[in-house]
């Protein structure tokens, strides 16, 4: 187990620097100019643009750039954003409190909901609860968030007025609060669950058909205990692994979701960084969000020779 | 001769007193100031004031609006209400503030919600050109002594007794300070542009800047005008000359003259804001606490403040109008609109943008086979249907129609250019020039079919206006291929694009350039080529020229050389109308739609008046809540 970990931990730092220098190629190679803003504005002339442009390091050849950028991505130095002339650390640390309520919210919130429902609709198959449970995941999973997210709003906000539709995080009230975090929450956790859930399904079904939930019930054992300490742990192997797997996407957040309600997580500022061509910001999101990929999935493998058995790793 | 005084009475007067005089603008030139499509405010008596008052100063015209204003301004400074009992203000800006240092922000979100806190020595509400003191105790002017009589040099006095929030006095230090910031080219400030005429600039005593320009300039106010112009503190920032200026804490926590202070900032999110307890004006601002959110989209921004009445304030309603007459009947809110967001123009390329000379195409000695005959950009002009674009697509945000290029301020405007909607008149205008229809109703001259190609920014409201233009031109034969790009690359400068307005690698396109400045000569250089070198966009400059549309014409060039240095009002005024004519009657560029800036506030706001040459938060200290 170890050399397999010394292993892939050998194989992340090359692949990470790859990563790195494609995602830099491409954003130095794209068209979109961070002082676009000044193209109407006839009182800034060119003189200044290119004084702008070259204090900002961007008349620089792109190799030069990355080699700056990667030397002091290193340093701990992420760059200071265009926009805001700031740290660009300091702008991320301050949208993870946001992000981890909500989005992290929104997962917990699948997990809880959908492996339950996985469960009863497998073991339940072809029962009401199984359609019932099916088609909800076939809708969730098919409809957009920014379906959702708007539907939402227009029921709840602007029809009813029962929750506020703009996410405000200087809400201090616990209702409030809750009020406000509870539609973003719900577009992302519709969308989770159905996935989870359909999958949750898939391995218990794999699961209920071996010898050995045959031989626990001809042992005497209740359906409860057969289905919860049995199958259930067998089958959520795979489902832990996919659960690790997703976990990074809770750092870059639901980019729709954000933008709708206007939560300010990661994801909202990923896009205005992009829509600005923000590059600093862009490099070190996408970078960071790189490396808790490479290192889940990692971990992700791991977790599952330790929890099935059968599974060595050479 | 003397630059048109506002004269002012001291503190609260003042601010109460601008506001006026805006409404009476309004009741003087339909095209000037600000107006609250509001039903009428709480406070009648002070509106009627202002109104019957308004009648009598338009009669009056220029200066004399001190006497009226003078009974209106103690009513209202009665009538603004006391310091912080108005609770909170929740603003919606759909792009998020970034920063707080208008002299290094690239938005104009960030320079508005940075107006709450920082203040210039002179604001421009009027759009006739009228400067109103905010940090200055009065206008220069040649009468006063404040202007020297060659218009090389200026004198201002500061206004007395003003603190920052910290305690630190303002003085002459604070002003010349900002010029140096701002002109050290490793500061990378964004506003440098207002600056470059200043040669120098000097404290003569605490309370007393002169500086000196490099020439006669009848611009002398731009480095100290509106949101370009704020002041900064020289205490704070003194060790954040240069390159280091990225690292002041005060870009992102200001500390300033103006009624707010920073409570908290958080880049691309949120702004709370709260009492400046040292401002000047005891009895302001109303607001305890202001909230300025941002991110999301133009449309649920509307709807925020029309239909759930979460905000209180929402800005730049750049949305079609159809959309946005649906979410005003959701009934919280009133629209408020002012003439001056610009002109949509459609600009002409003179030059081939098809032929590569050199590695370089729209090259400026290659003259367009199409377009270089005025017959034809006439005709294409006349059929352009600009009163169904204007009506259909912007509604109430905008003024109307228009076929100028400068419609601000009201009295630069030209009217002596009409081109009307006639495509009879159009289709025989291409008939004379010899393009003849043929089978599939496109035109063509020895073989060269009459095909053009017009590139805009992606904007759903310029996708429609891009239609209208298209089926103008399909009824007189032109065949219009339309092109979008990306609105980052269209406006960008980025080496290597080649989609953006500066390359111009179309035969037509379209967009709004921005008014900054009550004389707008900066704005009036698209189409000037005195140096073209320099003024022509071309690969030797890096396509840093302003000329798009490659037009050259001397009789141009002389008219903005003399309104460079023309410092009578009178003449200037009429030198700008000229530009504009010449440029809109060789159809070299044509007016298509006179925006306006159209934000939106809740119905018990009283107190937004859109400034043209500032921050439209430029008052916030005066707005309040009714009844």
């Amino acid at each position: 187990m170890t050399t397999y970990v010394l292993r892939r931990l050998v194989v992340t730092a090359p692949t990470l620097v790859v990563i790195s220098m494609v995602v830099f190629g491409i954003l130095a190679l794209a068209p979109g100019d961070p002082l676009s803003q000044f193209a109407s504005n006839p009182d800034v002339p060119a003189e200044v643009r290119l004084q702008i442009r070259h204090d900002f390091g961007l008349d620089q050849p792109v190799p030069v750039r990355y080699v700056k950028w990667a030397a002091a991505f290193v340093r701990g130095d992420w760059g200071y954003s265009f926009a805001s002339r700031t740290p660009v650390s300091g702008l991320i640390l301050q949208r993870v409190p946001t992000d981890l309520s909500v989005v992290g919210a929104a997962y917990l919130v699948a997990i809880v909901l959908a492996i339950p429902i996985g469960v009863v609709a497998a073991i339940k198959q072809y029962s009401w609860f199984d359609h019932l449970a099916t088609t909800f995941a076939f809708v969730g999973f098919s409809l957009p968030t920014f379906f959702t997210g708007v539907l939402l709003i227009l029921i709840f906000s602007v029809h009813f007025g029962w929750l506020p539709s703009i996410y405000n995080t200087q809400v201090r009230a616990p209702g409030e609060a809750v009020k406000q975090a509870i539609m973003p929450i719900a577009v992302l956790a519709l969308f989770q669950t159905a996935s989870l859930a359909r999958y949750t399904r898939a391995s218990v079904l794999d699961n209920v058909r071996g010898d050995y939930v045959r031989t626990a019930r001809a042992k005497g054992l209740a359906e409860p205990a057969v289905v919860l300490r049995h199958v259930l742990r067998n089958s959520l192997i795979p489902v832990v692994t996919l659960m690790a797997l997703q976990l990074p996407v809770v750092f870059t957040g639901a980019v729709v979701t954000e933008q709708i309600f206007r939560v300010p997580g990661i994801g909202a500022l990923l896009i205005t960084a992009i829509q600005t061509s923000d590059t600093p910001v862009v490099m070190a999101i996408t970078f960071v969000f790189a490396i808790l990929v490479v290192c889940f999935n990692l971990l992700a493998d791991l977790l599952y020779g330790v929890l099935d058995p059968r599974i060595k790793y050479t | 001769m003397a630059i048109p005084l506002a004269t002012l009475l001291a503190s609260c007067g003042g601010q109460a007193a601008t506001t006026v005089s805006s409404t009476i603008g309004t009741a003087s030139s339909g095209a000037g100031g600000s107006s609250v499509q509001a039903s009428s405010t709480g406070a009648s008596t002070q509106s009627a004031g202002a109104t019957t008052t308004a009648s009598s100063a338009a009669t009056a015209a220029s200066s004399a609006t001190a006497a009226s204003s003078s009974s209106a301004a103690t009513s209202a400074a009665a009538a603004s209400g006391a310091r912080g009992k108005a609770g909170t203000l929740k603003m919606l800006f759909w792009q998020a503030v970034t920063i707080l240092n208008p002299h290094l922000a690239t938005g104009t979100k960030d320079v508005f919600a940075a107006r709450l806190v920082l203040e210039p020595l002179f604001t421009a509400s009027i759009d006739t050109g009228q400067l109103s003191p905010v940090l200055a105790a009065e206008a220069p002017t040649q009468a006063n002594g404040g202007l020297s009589s060659d218009a090389k040099t200026v004198t201002v006095k500061l206004k007395p007794g003003i603190t920052w929030s910290d305690g630190e006095p303002l003085t002459a230090d604070d002003v010349v300070f900002t010029w140096q910031y701002v002109a050290e080219p490793a500061t990378a400030a964004t506003t440098v542009g207002n600056f470059l005429t200043v040669d120098k600039m000097e404290a003569l005593d605490p309370l007393t800047v002169k500086a000196t320009f490099k020439g006669p300039n009848p611009s002398w106010f731009s480095q100290w005008l509106g949101y370009n112009g704020v002041i900064l503190p020289k205490h704070i920032l003194k060790d954040f000359i240069g390159a280091k200026a990225r690292d002041a804490a005060f870009n992102l926590k200001p500390i300033g003259t103006g009624p707010y202070k920073v409570d908290s900032m958080a880049p691309g999110d949120l702004v709370v804001y709260s009492i400046n307890d040292r401002y000047r004006e005891p009895d302001k601002p109303a607001f305890a606490q202001v909230q300025l959110k941002g991110g999301g989209d133009v449309v649920s921004a509307a709807r925020a403040v029309f239909e759930t009445g979460e905000y209180d304030y929402a800005w730049n309603l750049q949305a079609e109008w159809p959309v946005l007459q649906q979410i005003m009947q959701g009934g919280k809110g009133d629209l408020v609109t002012a003439p001056g967001q610009g002109i949509e123009q459609l600009f002409f390329n003179m030059s081939d943008p098809n032929k590569d000379v050199n590695g370089e195409r729209s090259h400026f000695g290659t003259p367009h086979p199409i377009l270089s005959d005025p017959k034809v950009r006439q005709a294409i002009s006349m059929a352009i249907d600009r009163d169904t674009m204007a009506k259909q697509l912007y509604g109430d945000t905008a003024v109307g129609p228009t076929v100028d290029v400068l419609s601000v301020p009201a009295t630069m405007k030209s009217t002596g250019v009409t081109i009307p909607h006639d495509v009879a008149k159009a289709n025989q205008l291409l008939d004379e020039a010899g393009w003849t229809k043929g089978a599939d109703g496109t035109r063509a001259k020895n073989g060269l079919p009459l095909k053009l190609v017009l590139q805009t920014s992606v904007n759903s409201l310029r996708q429609k206006e891009q239609a209208i233009i298209k089926q103008g031109c399909q009824q007189i034969g032109v065949n219009l291929e339309l092109k979008t790009v990306p609105a980052d690359v269209f406006f960008g400068g980025a080496a290597g694009d080649t989609d953006n307005v500066n390359h111009f690698y179309t035969d037509l396109q379209m967009f709004t350039s921005s008014y900054t400045s009550p004389i707008p000569i900066s704005y009036m250089r698209r189409w000037s080529s005195v140096d073209p070198a320099r003024d022509v966009p071309q690969k030797s400059n890096q396509w840093s020229g302003n000329d798009y549309t490659r037009w050259r014409s001397d009789e141009f060039n002389s008219l903005y050389t003399q309104a460079q240095t023309e410092t009578d009002t009178q003449k200037l005024a009429d030198l700008f109308k000229k530009m504009n004519d010449l440029v809109v009657s060789n159809y070299v560029t044509t007016g298509l739609v006179d925006r306006k800036q159209a934000d939106c506030k809740a119905k018990w706001l009283k107190g937004p008046n859109i400034a043209v040459f500032d921050a439209n938060t430029w008052n916030i200290a005066d707005w309040t809540r009714q009844g």
